[in-house]
């Protein structure tokens, strides 16, 4: 089985999520599809601003569907985001998920782009919620995972009706 | 920590009685079965044994059963050596969109070479429909490969009137029954079959050791060449320890058959009827036409390997269709084409009884599922 080849630190994420959950009233909420398995990511966060006026994620929380590496991925990334400031935690990228996770078998890489995009979406949802200016960079990155997520909604239409239909 | 191991369908522990049967043949009765003095002729009598018992357990003549490596070698020989030879009548396959791998990619492997496959759909229950099988049928029409029950949901096929189609019309009809054999009843006379695949280590046999049943009058070539084993159908030296315990392990099937089938019968609704109790379970495969040992589930909003992995914390070996969980990103072809969504398909568990599972294990399982999904459910954003 695949887990096999899990490092430990990925079964003991995936066994005891950190900061799962949603906030209530979060200042931001990102959202991520992952196109290749159908995965999907949500990320909360808190903004408070520290003594030098920074912006700092205080709080951060997420809830995931998706196989061991999806959710060991997705509580690593909010233990590293977790206290940084908005800047720092834009900069945590696929490697640094994989690398503080002791590595991902070659099949799951993919899993991590999806916890680095859900933050991404969160940073720029809280700073469109406050008018706030919102880098070029920034942008772009949100429009390509909106695109994405979008695909792996078409993808699943059928599947989001059927189960609308079926359990609400 | 607990062990318990739910996954008969992928593979089963040597009984200690066939383990005692075959010991001699790696030690003192090594012989070559082809030698002709007295090591080669204990041998040769051990294979012709071993082959007496394999058919009585399919009503069989022992002529008619050859040896193999295993399932996949055997699914392999019936396909190729069947068409390829009948290719001046016809290029043309039918067979089903849930059968093994070892029968889709051999499937797949023809199409390259200019042969026409007819996967035929089933039902939300995993059954082909006989009269698409009719209908389906053409004059080029060669072979038809159905199996006898599924490995992942455990549906059994109508095979006796499959068999008896393929029959009417003269075409060659192959099933491969590694999951069906020894467990269920098989007559391959009543049931017209005219290859059949069987293979020893999902019932208690040794790992490497197959069969393939070709009917006296049905010509097949070989896909292995050399010293003429085997009736000239599959040449190598003959794995006789394998064999001999395989011969072994199907004979205690035979006679433990009845008796068995009807405790795991009974272990597996018990154990259907209480998964289904969980919110959002529900159940993969037909209710009454499945293998004794087989049940199949989805949760709603959870995902396969996820799943497994949490009852593996827990010491329960199972399964899942999930994509997650193979080497490919697809998940399961079967669920798939039973109807299931992507989602659906990813939260699948199989959970495969045997003959040492027992009614507590069962229940350890009762009592930790629930949680594990209900644990899962959190994690997850799908409400």
């Amino acid at each position: 089985m695949d887990f096999q080849t899990y490092t430990k630190k990925v079964v003991k994420h995936f066994k005891c999520p950190k900061n799962l959950g949603k906030i209530e009233n979060a200042d931001g909420v990102g959202k991520a599809g992952n196109q290749i398995c159908g995965d999907e990511m949500v990320l909360y966060i808190k903004v408070k601003k520290d003594k030098k006026g920074r912006e700092i994620l205080s709080d951060i929380k997420f809830q995931t569907f998706g196989c061991v590496a999806a959710i060991a991925t997705s509580s690593m990334i909010t233990t590293l985001a977790k206290g940084k400031t908005i800047d720092e935690a834009l900069k945590i990228g696929k490697r640094d998920i994989t690398e503080a996770l002791g590595g991902l078998p070659k099949i799951k890489q993919h899993c991590s782009i999806l916890a680095a995009d859900a933050l991404t979406e969160s940073v720029y949802d809280y700073k469109s919620k406050n008018k706030l200016p919102v880098s070029k960079e920034l942008k772009e990155e949100h429009e390509r995972i909106q695109k994405q997520t979008k695909e792996v909604e078409e993808a699943h239409k059928d599947y989001i009706k059927f189960e609308r239909k079926q359990f609400h | 920590m607990k062990k318990i191991y739910l996954d008969y369908a992928a593979t089963t522990p040597v009984d200690p009685r066939v383990l005692e049967t075959m010991k001699p043949y790696f030690l003192s009765k090594f012989g070559n079965a082809s030698s002709l003095h007295k090591f080669g002729q204990e041998a040769k009598r051990a294979l012709e044994d071993s082959r007496e018992k394999i058919a009585d357990l399919i009503n069989a003549e022992p002529s008619e059963i050859i040896f193999t490596s295993g399932g996949t070698e055997s699914d392999n020989l019936a396909i190729e050596e069947v068409v390829y030879p009948n290719r001046e009548k016809g290029k043309h396959v039918i067979t089903s969109k849930i059968e093994h791998p070892a029968i889709l990619k051999t499937c797949e492997f023809i199409e390259s070479d200019g042969f026409d496959v007819t996967y035929l759909n089933v039902d939300k229950t995993g059954l082909i429909d006989l009269k698409n099988l009719k209908k389906n049928i053409t004059d080029k029409t060669t072979l038809v490969t159905i199996m006898t029950a599924s490995n992942e949901i455990g549906t059994i096929e109508p095979i006796r009137e499959i068999g008896e189609i393929c029959r009417e019309r003269d075409i060659v009809f192959h099933t491969d029954a590694v999951q069906a054999f020894g467990k269920i009843p098989i007559d391959v006379k009543k049931m017209n079959i005219d290859l059949l695949t069987g293979s020893s280590h999902k019932i208690y046999g040794p790992k490497g050791v197959g069969f393939l049943y070709v009917r006296n009058g049905i010509d097949i070539t070989p896909l292995i060449h050399g010293g003429g084993q085997e009736f000239g159908k599959r040449s190598g030296t003959e794995n006789i320890a394998g064999i001999v315990g395989f011969a072994a392990a199907a004979e205690i099937a035979k006679k433990e058959m009845k008796k068995e089938s009807a405790r795991q019968i009974k272990l597996r609704d018990y154990l259907t009827k209480n998964i289904l109790k969980i919110e959002k379970a529900h159940l993969n495969g037909h209710p009454i036409k499945r293998l004794p040992n087989n049940t199949n589930f989805w949760f709603d909003f959870i995902e396969g390997e996820s799943l497994i992995t949490h009852l593996d914390f827990y010491g329960i070996a199972a399964s899942t269709g999930s994509a997650c969980s193979s080497k490919s990103l697809e998940p399961s072809h079967v669920l798939l084409a039973i109807g299931l969504k992507h989602e659906q398909a990813h939260g699948s568990l199989r959970l495969t009884l045997g003959k040492y599972t027992s009614k507590s294990d069962i229940d350890y399982l009762l009592s930790v599922l629930p949680k594990t999904v209900k644990k899962l459910r959190e994690i997850s954003p799908l409400k």
